[in-house]
Parts: structure tokens; C-alpha cells; sequence
């Protein structure tokens, strides 16, 4: 059946009163019966939830064969858990048939890939996967369908019970020795632990795994040791070098530059610029390097962004500090200046997954958005954008936030070089939706801007501030005419991941690629 | 194959930006951050053993890339070298709008280039005369005999002052004030200018010092300069606001033209505007004005 | 054009292609790497074959590694490693000839 998008999405699929996506907005209003985790009674006082090992703390929780375990990723490329979790439970604990459900994956968990292999992981759910992981999965090898949501559609997801936690598994930067967690304070710190925050609610048991254990209780907590079954000390739970670098810095490619200040142009012709306006920005090249030239155009009318949200970075925590932005809150850190600041800076705070962007709970930060600042893979004629597969059908990306906030801001501009390399970001069909283009309004490249024609109004705005636009074709044709007409992906019928609309509908799936020969033609 | 118009001698160049001929991934589209000129490079950019693939790389982005409105000039290597002769061939059969020849000396080396070029579009059918020249002054001696190599030849656009070669000789260094080349600057303009062609600074390489640069570019259009040569693509727009009309010159020349074609239709040859004389010699200036004004997005009348 | 010795063009940058070619005896015998194979591998191996057919190269071993090229400069390191394997590559080369 088609969906809104025009994508196929084959009937086999709609089982279980699973959609196919509608269009933004379609659940609104609907009622949605959350389910309860089952958790274990801990009446009698205790000393200590420290436990020996992972593997007792797997044996504690009752783990077993076909189970599902979490993970978060705020230790990103430096994360050492997810590895060391599966290790324990598939080779000392000799599990088999687990799935791992983790609000991203990346190069870091490589090993991952021979357990899907050898057949011992089976199930994948998240928000991203790239690496050797994206490559299994792409070639078929995981034994059921990978399930992909967006940052806001997983907390959704486990709210509603689609996803069922066994065991919470919390990377935590510091914890005390009943769970209370926090991002800061220990030798591989990553801030916020926003994406962790609705698994340690929902997941039957929690186990917290530390490198830094303090002296109880280690407060404002994160993940809160009420929620916490078992601690485990590790000798170190990532990479501090890959968890947070150094510090974001602004883009100096001047192509980067050229499109940021073509972005802080768009913003600053809409009427939604004003005093107090809110703002997300990723932290890719050209989309951080919009705050430099937004910062000017604030200067220029006098006015103060009133609060930020998003991953955040240095350069958002310098405009707070500044106190050109009022309020930044903030659900993951990707450098150290921002790991730093969360809960010290005044008005910089934590927030979870769920807050941040979920879009059936009842006040998601994303939907008091005016404007978000996002990259792309590939951008279609519809303004559909690709962020998860690469020009070769292979998994290789992440959702990430990028629908949802693409969804709830009242201005979502994308801003990405029209080709990379030989690939056109433009073109006519995207590999795979992930950001439907009806969320989509503005598209920024380094050869001339386009506005989905949904938006009239702010059409009118940029004619009106005399920024030139083109239909967004005129674009896909330019870089068609530099690097030539791609040749389709040829695909296997079989499925081997589904990608979840934000509101659970099914948004696209993405099928076996079929091997390539040269021979073929 | 893109067609490109024939060259003019005498267009807006505030602007000339290096680029390795040699990199794919550069030249494909520096024109997208709005230079008026862009210097590809096959001198010093391209390591002695690349100079062939270079050429290989020119002769095909040249036939294949819309460079549109912005004027491409090639850098060939110098005539003591093995490699100018060729790099000449490929700039006509790839269609170059112009050359600019390495430390040069003298009207002769103008009339040797020339000469292999004139050869160059006899053999790939190329209209004579089309291939524009320049030259960069590199030595004491080029500085000498600027007047000589701007009124070489018909085909003369413009000279260039070289500051890294040229410093060498003299034995200074970049100062802060620009003491240590204002009289090689100086002398070169007054030449350009007495041949009737344009005068384009040297670059400024250290990137990271904007306020030095903008120094050196408000010096230039304070000595009279037409534009300078630049190395990064951040460089351009500092250049082309400080070359830019103000809007009180803007509309002092509109007014000049629009009365000098009502006033000459009616057989006057010199009137007042704003209680200022004005004759036929304001002319050729306020018409710059407008063509600049123009190329600055400050001005979107007919006149010019 | 006769390939007579081992020769080699472009690097393996982003956006540039790395050639190499070598005499062989039984026509033309093309290896291909492409970081974007599945959309252009086609195109790359038809631009190589057009343009060494052009040059006259008859029987070569030609290793081409992609890394996202445009079709110009695939042309233009494929002719140049073929002039440098006969010692041509630096003069009176076939500017809109040959080489086009």
C-alpha cells in the first residue's frame, strides 16, 4: 500500500493495526494507553546495589534468552557498554535470540555485527546505525526486521509498549552505589543523559554501568537510583576522546559559510524572528555556522533568542553565557564545552528524550519551535529528506531528531551542498524518507535556495526581504547536469528494516541491496 | 562542451581568486562565491612532476563547467621554464578567457607569449586575438618596465603585482602599513594607468589576520587599484564592499549620465549638476560608477 | 596509442580518481572501484572505455579507484596516465583531438 509519501509499504507489515504514514499531524487528538514495566520490590533497606560483574548483573535481573535490552548513546563513537553488556550476556551468560534496542548505534559497536552473524542478536531497534552494524543489517543478515524511529518516536514507542524493555542498561558517568546517575563529575563524562531518561522508567530492570563511582547520593540525579536494580563499576565505560571533543568548532570552509549566512538571511525574513524566538541547530558544518551570522542579525534588530534546544555545543553555550539566548535545554552534549555547562551555567538544563521531542505526550519542546537548522543526505523534489541510507542502499545514518523536529518547528530549513562528490544531494527520489516532505520548508544550498510550495507564506517573506529563490527542480537539474543521472538502486524483495513514522505509522522500509557487478549491464 | 562568450578587455575585475588547477574538487564550481575573475594555476599550486595531469584537469573543466558570468584566467608557468609553451596550447584549446604570464619582465616576454599564443589559436581555430593577457610583476626589473609590458600588445588587460617574489628582491618584509611595497604599487599604477589597462594587487596570505587584510584592501582602493588577487573564497566579500560606490556616488553618477544625454541631445556640451561643472571628460567615470553599482547589487537602472 | 610502461594519475582525494594503467596483451581488462559504484559504476566504466578507445589504447590492464570523480576528470586522469605510460605527457599534446 502506498502512503503519503508514495512509498510501497508492503501489506505484510499491516498487521497488528500498524499504519502506513498519513501525513504530519494524523494521531492528534487520539488516546494512547501506556504500559507499565514490571518491576521488583526493594522493601527491605539496602547497603549497596553494587553487583561483581555484568554478568551478575544479568543473572540478578533475571536475564534470559529473547530478551530486549536498551541502551542509550551518549557516549557516541567512544561507547564501550553496548559491547561489553552483549559480551557478558551472549558469551558468559551464553543468551541467544536478544534484541538490542538503543536510541543510536555507531562505528563503536562493530562487534555488534558478528553476533547478528552468528545469529545471536536478532532484533535491532533505533534511531541510528552506521558501520560494519549497517552493513549486516543491509545485506539481510539480522533474522528479523530492523525497526528505525526518530528520537522523539522511540519514548513514544516505549510508552505505548511496542518496544518492551527486559533490562535498562544506563552508561553512567558517575553513580553512587544505589543508581543515582549523572553525566558530569567522573572521568568520561557526556552532560545530559536525556536519551536514557524513559528507559530507566519503563524497562522491567535497570542496571547502571559506571567507571566513577561517588559518594551517595550523587544529586540532581539523571537516572535515579528509585528506577536502578543493580550497579556495576567497569574499569571504564568509553573512549573520552570520542564520547565529547575538544570543542565544536564553527566551520571556516567557506562553502559552509557561504550557506550559513544564506540560513540567518532566510531566518531573519520570517516574522517568526523576533525577541524570544526558539531555535535547533545540528552540529554539522553549515548548520552550526548559522549562529554565527544569526548572532549578527540579533545584534541588528536587537533582539534575544529565547531558548535553544538540541544536541548541544559550545558555540550554543557561549551565546548563553553571552546572554544573547535566554534558556538552552538540552538532551545530549557533543563537546566538552557543553558537557561543562549542563546544570552549571545558570539556565542550561537537562531534558529527556521525551520532553524533548515525543509527539504523544502532551508538551514536546520541538512543537514550540520556530525554527530548526538540519543537514541532509539527499533531498528529493517533494522535500522529502534521506538521512539514514547512503547513495548505495546501505544503512548508514540516523533519524535522529530530524523528523521530529522538522514536524514541530513552524520553520524547518535544510541546509546541505547541492552535490558531494559525485552524489547529488538533490535529486529526484530520496533513497528512503526519513523526514516527510511536508515537514520540510525550506532548503538552503551553496547554488541558490528553494521553498517547499506548501509554504506560501514564506515564499512572500523572502521576496519580501529580496532573497532570491528557485523552484527546488531547477536545483535537482544543476546537479544532475554535473555529475550525471544516477542509475537506480536495484533491490531484493526482502525487507530488511522498517522505518517508523514518529507517530508509529510506517514511513518507508528499506530492502536488501543487491549485490553489485559491473558484469550485470 | 559550454560555449563562452568571447572575453572583454575591460570588465569588472575586483576580484581574482587563486585555485589549484590541479584539484578536482576545488575548481569544479569557485565560482559559486561570486568572484569576478578565477585564477586556475599551473604554477606554482602544481608540484614540478603534476604539471601534465594539471593540464589534463584544466583542459577538461574548461570544456565541461559553466563558469557562467565569471571570467576565467590561467596562471602558466614561467618562460624560464620547460612548461609554458604547452600550458599556453591548452589554455587556448580549452578556451580560457586569459592568461596571465609569470614574472615578467619586459614588452618582450608580452610579445612571446603573444606569439605562441596567436600560434595556438591558428592551430585549434580559435578566433584571433580572443585569449586576453595579463602579467604579473614579480621583479625590480618588471616593476621598471611596466609601462613597456602594459602598452605590449592589444591584448593587454591588466598587471599584477606579485608581493611574495617581489619582496624577496627587494629584501623586505610585509609590514603593516604596506611601507615596504607602496613605491613598486605605486609606480606599477601610475604605468597601468598611462597604458590605459587595469591593476590588480597581490595577495594576503595570512588568513588568519582579516584585520591586516582589510588594511591592505582599503590601501588599494585608496591608491587606485582595480582589484586584488586573493587566495580564499572568505576574502571576496570584504573586497567587493570596499570597491563598492557609495550611495552618494552612486547617485551624483546617475545624475551626470542622465543630464549629459538629455543636455547633448539638445547640442550642450557642458552644464552644472548640483552647481558642479560638468563636461563630456565625467563621463567615462560615472558610467564606472554604475557598472560597479550594478555588479554590487546597489543599482538596478538602465543607463549603462 | 601503445601503453608501454607502468604509469599512474590523480590521487585518491575526495572527488578525484586514481588510474593506473599497465601494458596487457588481450584487449582491455578494466578493475573499477567507485564510492558511489551502485549509481555510477556504469557511467565510470564507460567514460574509461570511451576515452582510452579514443586514445587508440588497445590492450591494457586499467585499475580505476574512484572516490566520487566527475566524468571530466575521470577522462582527464585516464588520458594522462595513458600519455605518461608512452613518455607523452608533457608536450604537443592532441588538445581537442584525441584529448576531448
Amino acid at each position: 500500500m502506498k502512503n503519503a509519501v508514495g512509498r510501497e509499504i508492503p501489506d505484510f507489515l499491516l498487521e497488528n493495526g500498524k499504519e502506513v504514514y498519513q501525513g504530519k499531524n494524523y494521531m492528534d487528538g487520539k488516546y494512547l494507553q501506556k504500559a507499565a514495566p514490571k518491576t521488583r520490590r526493594y522493601e527491605k533497606p539496602q547497603e549497596s546495589k553494587i553487583v561483581e560483574s555484568l554478568a551478575d548483573a544479568l543473572r540478578q535481573c533475571g536475564a534470559k534468552s529473547g530478551m530486549t535490552f536498551s541502551f542509550h548513546h551518549h557516549l557516541r563513537d567512544g561507547d564501550f557498554v553496548v559491547n561489553m553488556v552483549m559480551k557478558a550476556a551472549i558469551e558468559e551468560l551464553g543468551l541467544e535470540d536478544l534484541t538490542i534496542a538503543a536510541s543510536s548505534l555507531g562505528s563503536a559497536h562493530d562487534p555488534i555485527a558478528d553476533y547478528i552473524e552468528q545469529g545471536k542478536v536478532i532484533g535491532i531497534q533505533t534511531s541510528g546505525i552506521r558501520g560494519r552494524m549497517g552493513e549486516v543489517v543491509s545485506k539481510g543478515k539480522l533474522k528479523t526486521r530492523a525497526i528505525i524511529r526518530s528520537h522523539g518516536g522511540r519514548p513514544r514507542a516505549i510508552e505505548a509498549g511496542e518496544v518492551h524493555i527486559d533490562i535498562a542498561f544506563i552508561a553512567a558517568p558517575t553513580s553512587d552505589c544505589v543508581g543515582n546517575c549523572r553525566g558530569i563529575g567522573g572521568k568520561s563524562n557526556c552532560g545530559s543523559m536525556g536519551y536514557a531518561m524513559t528507559d530507566a522508567k519503563y524497562a522491567d530492570h535497570v542496571v547502571v554501568v559506571t567507571d566513577c563511582l561517588v559518594d551517595f547520593p550523587n544529586m540532581p540525579a539523571s537516572v535515579e537510583a528509585i528506577d536502578v536494580d543493580a550497579v556495576v563499576v567497569v574499569d571504564s565505560i568509553g573512549n573520552p576522546k570520542k564520547i565529547a571533543s575538544a570543542a565544536a568548532r564553527i566551520s571556516q570552509n567557506p562553502r559552509d559559510l557561504m550557506m550559513a549566512e544564506d540560513v540567518a538571511k532566510v531566518i531573519a525574513s520570517t516574522p517568526y524572528f523576533k525577541d524570544g524566538f526558539s531555535f535547533q541547530t545540528g552540529v554539522g558544518g553549515p548548520s552550526l555556522a548559522a549562529n554565527l551570522f544569526l548572532e549578527k542579525y540579533m545584534d541588528e534588530r536587537n533582539i534575544k533568542m529565547g531558548w535553544a534546544i538540541g544536541g548541544i555545543c559550545g558555540p550554543m553555550v557561549e551565546m548563553l553565557k553571552k546572554g544573547k539566548v535566554g534558556k538552552v535545554i538540552d538532551v545530549q552534549d557533543f563537546d566538552l564545552d557543553a558537557v561543562n555547562s549542563i546544570n552549571q551555567t545558570p539556565n542550561h538544563f537537562e531534558m529527556s528524550a521525551s520532553q524533548y521531542a515525543n509527539p504523544a505526550n502532551k508538551g514536546a519542546f520541538v512543537n514550540k519551535l520556530d525554527f530548526v537548522v538540519l543537514a541532509a543526505l539527499e533531498i528529493d523534489t517533494g522535500f522529502n529528506v534521506n538521512v539514514l541510507t547512503g547513495s548505495d542502499g546501505i544503512l548508514r545514518g540516523a533519524p535522529g531528531g530530524h523528523p521530529d523536529t522538522a514536524a514541530g518547528s513552524k520553520c524547518c530549513i535544510i541546509v546541505t551542498p547541492l552535490i558531494r562528490g559525485r552524489m547529488a544531494t538533490v535529486c529526484e527520489h530520496v533513497v528512503t524518507v526519513t523526514t516527510p516532505g511536508d515537514c520540510v520548508d525550506v532548503l538552503v544550498t551553496d547554488y541558490g535556495i528553494a521553498v517547499n510550495p506548501l509554504r506560501p507564506d514564506l515564499i512572500e517573506c523572502l521576496d519580501n526581504a529580496g532573497i532570491k529563490h528557485v523552484p527546488i527542480e531547477e536545483l535537482k537539474e544543476k546537479a544532475y547536469s554535473m555529475v550525471g543521472r544516477p542509475d537506480d538502486l536495484q533491490w531484493e524483495d526482502e525487507v530488511v528494516a522498517v522505518l517508523e513514522a514518529r507517530d508509529g505509522t510506517i514511513l518507508d522500509v528499506i530492502r536488501k541491496i543487491k549485490p553489485y557487478s559491473l558484469e550485470n549491464d | 562542451m559550454i560555449p563562452r562568450p568571447r572575453p572583454e578587455r575591460f570588465r569588472l575585475r575586483r576580484t581574482m581568486m587563486f585555485m589549484n588547477a590541479q584539484k578536482p574538487g576545488l575548481i569544479k564550481d569557485a565560482y559559486i562565491y561570486g568572484c569576478d575573475s578565477i585564477m586556475l594555476d599551473l604554477e606554482d599550486a602544481v608540484a614540478e612532476n603534476q604539471k601534465d595531469a594539471a593540464r589534463f584537469s584544466l583542459y577538461h573543466a574548461l570544456k565541461t563547467i559553466d563558469y557562467g558570468d565569471t571570467e576565467v584566467i590561467v596562471r602558466i608557468n614561467g618562460l624560464d621554464t620547460p612548461h609554458w609553451q604547452e600550458d599556453i596550447r591548452v589554455c587556448v584549446a580549452g578556451g580560457a578567457d586569459g592568461i596571465r604570464i609569470a614574472k615578467c619582465e619586459s614588452a618582450q616576454d608580452v610579445l612571446t607569449v603573444e606569439k605562441a599564443v596567436e600560434a595556438a589559436e591558428e592551430e585549434f581555430g580559435v578566433e584571433k586575438g580572443r585569449t586576453l593577457l595579463m602579467a604579473a610583476l614579480e621583479s625590480p626589473k618588471g616593476i621598471l618596465n611596466a609601462y613597456e609590458i602594459c602598452s605590449a600588445s592589444e591584448r593587454m588587460l591588466g598587471v599584477a603585482i606579485s608581493g611574495g617574489d617581489f619582496r624577496k628582491c627587494m629584501q623586505t618584509k610585509p609590514t603593516r602599513d604596506g611601507i615596504d611595497m607602496v613605491t613598486a604599487r605605486g609606480m606599477m599604477l601610475i604605468a597601468a594607468r598611462a597604458a590605459g589597462v587595469q591593476c590588480f594587487d597581490t595577495v594576503f596570505t595570512n588568513l588568519d589576520d582579516q584585520e591586516g587584510f582589510e588594511a591592505e584592501v582599503l590601501q588599494n582602493k585608496a591608491m587606485g587599484f582595480d582589484g586584488k588577487s586573493l587566495i580564499n573564497p572568505k576574502q571576496i566579500r570584504f573586497v567587493h564592499q570596499v570597491f563598492a560606490p557609495t550611495e552618494k556616488e552612486i547617485i551624483q553618477a546617475e545624475k551626470i549620465v542622465r543630464a549629459y544625454r538629455e543636455q547633448s541631445a539638445m547640442g550642450v556640451g557642458v552644464f552644472t549638476v548640483d552647481g558642479k561643472m560638468i563636461d563630456i571628460a565625467f563621463i567615462p567615470g560615472a558610467e564606472r560608477t554604475l557598472k560597479l553599482a550594478r555588479a554590487c547589487g546597489l543599482w538596478e537602472g538602465d543607463l549603462v | 596509442m601503445e601503453i608501454l610502461k607502468p604509469a599512474m594519475a590523480g590521487t585518491l582525494e575526495s572527488s578525484d580518481a586514481q588510474v593506473m594503467v599497465e601494458p596487457g596483451e588481450d584487449g582491455i581488462e578494466l578493475t573499477l572501484e567507485s564510492s558511489v559504484m551502485n549509481q555510477y559504476g556504469r557511467q565510470i566504466k564507460a567514460t574509461v572505455l570511451e576515452t582510452l578507445e579514443r586514445l587508440g589504447v588497445e590492450n591494457a590492464r586499467v585499475a580505476v579507484v574512484d572516490k566520487g570523480a566527475l566524468d571530466c576528470t575521470i577522462k582527464a586522469r585516464v588520458e594522462c596516465a595513458v600519455f605518461r605510460s608512452c613518455g607523452k605527457s608533457s608536450a604537443d599534446i592532441p588538445w581537442g583531438g584525441a584529448v576531448r
